[in-house]
Formats: C-alpha cells, sequence, structure tokens
C-alpha cells in the first residue's frame, strides 16, 4: 500500500501538469497532429510523459491487485493476480515508451 | 441442540467463506453513510480511470502513424458519446485524486480525533465531520470540473 | 391469575403491533432458509430482542436465536435488522418506525441455525492477534517478586475506548473487506491489536506491528468507516486501525511513555499482610 500512496501523490503532480498542457491553448487546437507532435518532440516533455506512463501504470495495476486479491485466498490466485498485474503493467509501460520513442525520434 | 453442536464442529474445521457477503458487499454502498460511499466510488472509479488509462495509451500510439491516423483516431471522441466519456473521465479523475488525498491522511491516522472516552449516544469520532466534508468537497469539485469539462467540449461545438 | 397471563395481558393492551419477519434454516442444508412472519405487540420501549423472545415463547417455540444479558453488554445477540448489522437487545422498535422488521443472521458469519451464527472464525482471528498484555519485566513465571504498574488517566485514556470491545461481531459482518477476504482479521481483531498495541503497560509494539504488517492483514482496511458506523459501544475500530497504520507507517511518533514497574519483594508484602 505504501506503494500506492507515493505514486499516487507522485502522479497527481504529473498528471497536473500533463492537463494543463492541454488547457494553455484551446482545447481543439492543442490536439492538431502538429502540436502533439511538437510536443513529444520536446525531450522534457516525452520525459514527463514517460513518468506519467510509470508511476499510472504502478498505480492502476497495483490498485487492481489490491481489488483482486481480496476477492480470493489462496496461492495460486495471489501467484497469478500478482504477476499477472506486474506483467500487464509491464506491458503498458513498455508500449508507451514505444510511442514515446517513435514520435519523439519520428522527424529528427 | 444436539444438530448445533455438531454444526458448529464441523465449521471450525473448515476455513469457511460460508454466507460471506463477497462482492455484492463492496458493490453496494447504502447503509453505511458517506465513508462506505467514498470507497465505493474511489474503486469503481479507479478501476474506471484503469480502463481510461490502458485505452488513452493506446490510442495515442496512433501518433507514429503519422497525421491522418491521429486525425482518424481523434474522430473517436467528436461524438457526443466521446465527449460524454471524456466529462466522465474528469470528474472522476478529480474525485479519484482529492479523496485519495484525504485518504492518504486518514491512512496515516491524521484528521480522526483522539482516543477518548465514548458516552452514549457514541459518534465515532473517525467519523467526524472532517472527514464527512472532504468527502462532500472531493465531490463538489468533481461536479466542477464536470461542468468545466461540458464547457469547454460541447461549449464550442 | 397467573404471572404470565397477565404479562401476556399487557402485551395484549398494547395499541401497536408490528410484523417480525425472521429468517429460518433447517441445520445447514442449502436452500432450505425462508422467512417466517409473526405479529407482535409493541410498547414504546420494546426491543428487537424482547419483540423475538414474545414471539417463540407463544408463537412458535422453534425460532433458534442466542441471547443472555438483554442489555447490550454480552454481545450475544448480533443479527441484521432491516439490513444492518445491530443488537437486537439494543434496539427499539419505535426509533426503527417501519412495521415490517426483517430479521436476518449476520453477514459473513456461518450460519448454524436461524439467527444462530458461527463466531469460532472471528474468535481465531481475535487470538491470533494476541489480544493480551505482553511484559518482559514483569516476573510473571515466577513470581517471586509482587509487581504493578502505574498508569496516569491519560495512558488509559489511550486504550480505554478500545477495550469497551463486547466482541459481538457487528463490525466484522459490516466490513466490506472481510466479505471477500477470509484471511483478513476484521476491524475488531485489528481495533483489540491497536488496544493492547496503544496500553503503556504492554512492551511487545514491535511484534504486534509485525503480526498486522501481512499480505491480508491491516493493508486489506480502506477505511469505509462501517464498522465505526454499527459499533454498539462507541468502540471506534476504523480509528484503532488508522492510528495503527500511522505507526506502521512511521508516520505518528511512537515515543509512548511506558508505565513504570514497580516491584515489592514478597517478604515485605508478607510483612505488611502479617
Amino acid at each position: 500500500m505504501k506503494i500506492h500512496y507515493v505514486t499516487g501523490v507522485c502522479a497527481l503532480f504529473v498528471v497536473a501538469i500533463h492537463i494543463i498542457m492541454r488547457l494553455i491553448m484551446p482545447f481543439s487546437a492543442s490536439l492538431t497532429y502538429n502540436n502533439v507532435i511538437g510536443n513529444y518532440h520536446n525531450i522534457f516533455y516525452a520525459l514527463l510523459l514517460e513518468i506519467i506512463l510509470v508511476l499510472i501504470a504502478v498505480h492502476g495495476f497495483n490498485g487492481l491487485r489490491i481489488i483482486l486479491l481480496e476477492l480470493r485466498q489462496n496461492r495460486t490466485w495471489e501467484k497469478y493476480v500478482s504477476y499477472g498485474t506486474i506483467i500487464a503493467s509491464i506491458a503498458i509501460i513498455a508500449f508507451g515508451t514505444r510511442t514515446i520513442i517513435f514520435a519523439n525520434g519520428l522527424e529528427l | 441442540m444436539e444438530n448445533a453442536k455438531k454444526n458448529m464442529k464441523f465449521s471450525t474445521h473448515s476455513v469457511s467463506n460460508e454466507n460471506r457477503e463477497g462482492l455484492k458487499a463492496w458493490l453496494n454502498p447504502f447503509g453505511y453513510g458517506w465513508e462506505r460511499v467514498s470507497y465505493w466510488l474511489q474503486r469503481l472509479t479507479g478501476v474506471f480511470l484503469l480502463i481510461y488509462f490502458v485505452g488513452h495509451v493506446i490510442e495515442t500510439s496512433s501518433i507514429i502513424g503519422g497525421p491522418d491516423v491521429w486525425n482518424s483516431m481523434l474522430q473517436l471522441t467528436q461524438t457526443p458519446a466521446g465527449h460524454l466519456f471524456l466529462i466522465l473521465v474528469i470528474g472522476t479523475s478529480t474525485f479519484h485524486s482529492a479523496n485519495g488525498i484525504r485518504l492518504i491522511f486518514t491512512h496515516l491516522g491524521k484528521g480522526l480525533g483522539e482516543p477518548g472516552r465514548p458516552d452514549y449516544p457514541y459518534s465515532p469520532s473517525s467519523l467526524n465531520y472532517r472527514q464527512k466534508s472532504g468527502i462532500w468537497v472531493a465531490l463538489i469539485l468533481a461536479a466542477f470540473a464536470m461542468l468545466f469539462g461540458v464547457q469547454v467540449l460541447f461549449g464550442k461545438g | 391469575m397467573s404471572f404470565g397471563t397477565s404479562v401476556r395481558g399487557d402485551f395484549v393492551m398494547a395499541a401497536k403491533t408490528v410484523t417480525l419477519r425472521i429468517y429460518r434454516t433447517i441445520g445447514k442444508m442449502k436452500g432450505t432458509s425462508n422467512y417466517d412472519e409473526f405479529e407482535v405487540p409493541i410498547q414504546r420501549w420494546t426491543t428487537v430482542l424482547d419483540g423475538l423472545l414474545y414471539a417463540k415463547s407463544y408463537l412458535d417455540s422453534s425460532i433458534g436465536i442466542r441471547y443472555s444479558c438483554r442489555m447490550a453488554s454480552c454481545g450475544s445477540c448480533g443479527m441484521k435488522i432491516n439490513g444492518t448489522p445491530r443488537l437486537a437487545c439494543y434496539t427499539k422498535f419505535s426509533e426503527l418506525n417501519t412495521s415490517l422488521i426483517i430479521c436476518e443472521p449476520l453477514g459473513n458469519f456461518p450460519i448454524i441455525r436461524d439467527l444462530v451464527t458461527d463466531f469460532s472464525q472471528f474468535f481465531k482471528h481475535h487470538k491470533n492477534l494476541e489480544p493480551y498484555i505482553q511484559n518482559k519485566s514483569a516476573d510473571i513465571d515466577n513470581k517471586k517478586d509482587l509487581s504493578w504498574f502505574r498508569q496516569t488517566p491519560e495512558d488509559v485514556d489511550k486504550y480505554l475506548q478500545f477495550s469497551y470491545c463486547i466482541k459481538c461481531g457487528l463490525c466484522y459482518s459490516a466490513c466490506p473487506s472481510v466479505a471477500t477476504d477470509s484471511k483478513f482479521p476484521g476491524p475488531q481483531a485489528l481495533a483489540q491489536e491497536y488496544r493492547y498495541f496503544s496500553d503503556s503497560r504492554d512492551d511487545a509494539s514491535k511484534k504486534r506491528l509485525n503480526l498486522v504488517d501481512t499480505n491480508h492483514g491491516i493493508w486489506r482496511c480502506h477505511f469505509a468507516g462501517s464498522c465505526s458506523k454499527v459499533c454498539p459501544k462507541g468502540v471506534d475500530p476504523a480509528l484503532g486501525i488508522q492510528l495503527m497504520r500511522g505507526h506502521l507507517m512511521k508516520f505518528s511518533k511512537s515515543s509512548m511513555k511506558k508505565a513504570k514497574l514497580e516491584f515489592i519483594h514478597s517478604d515485605d508484602y508478607s510483612g505488611t499482610d502479617g
């Protein structure tokens, strides 16, 4: 649970920055391809996205793990739930990182 | 009496999940006050936001495909239903954050009051008005965030 | 005129009656449960337990119900009344404000018969957390030296509230974590753990923290507050659990002053005695 509190509080701050980036200009304008790809090319924004990705993935899948762990109490279930959520969070982090790296290096 | 005794023996030997209320208990927020509602909402919004997060990571990966793929992906949320979904995301994330901060404090034992000498009629100090107003503030903030979302998303269209 | 009829006569004179709908089973057989309805006369002060005992005395003697003190100090008559875990002896018909009262056995407890539930697992969880004072410096084994602890009223206030627990199982029945997790000790056991943790006579704080710091331990509490809501003695288990968690995460300072142990030599003691 400690990891849940830490990632939760940290995610709150970085997600706030992420949302503010969408709100400093008209919402629909901020989502045009050129603007978004421009964001990705900024190394700091890319890093911010990566941090959000890791924090939310850990927080979210740990939360899911907590909910699922409470449903059944046997070793097999606990093992499956723990490994399943760890693999799922690693998969989503890998997939998101691939997007960030490709989008960042697309027109370099 | 004999029967009851036999049954009692039987149940001590089995680790029993018998007559546990199961999922029904956390899916039903009513009858136990605001804290139970907060528990229920915190979980539901958490699951909902996790689904959104996975969807968000997958949909934004279309940026790699170039402007055309990106724009066709954007069309997904340009419908009223898509807008409603986004507004729901805004509301749930606001509630989950605000209530989450309150919960971190309570889980650290802060803002709950001190143990004392309870007197009838008992009012538990952990269910005090600071806690309740924390939940209400989270709900109100979520409502305002959703109103803001309505203004941004539906205002132009 | 016998005493019995006069009592019954009083009941008959009562202005109001309510319907008690009682959950009935035949042993532990699945699918044998049904509800029986009884018309029960009530007064302003009639408790649900009084109503149940009236039904058992005059209408159906086979109703299975456990009770003892009738004054909320034994914790035997816990049951779900209109969907909420309550003590039957502590709930008046007049405060329920309905003419249909549904009595069901406590949730999260295996049913033995009718309204009687099996507490063995509940007590096992309680025992597992070692609910007694442990102090290495006290000379319990040899009893050579008599000793006592000095506690100030402030020391007592830290745990007194939690020591009012009567083990009625209402919190265990209300808890949404207990509802799915059979290894979770439940609000009652965890609150008792804090009761001994915060007692200045106890010096096993570290052990107690380790006891609850498990996968299915204190972390399974998510502060739904239902335990404190239903507690009939104002114990507030949720408060104890959160305070304990504060200590577990080293957020609350555990600079608890320990009670002073004072020894009297047995010679001195026998001297004063003689």
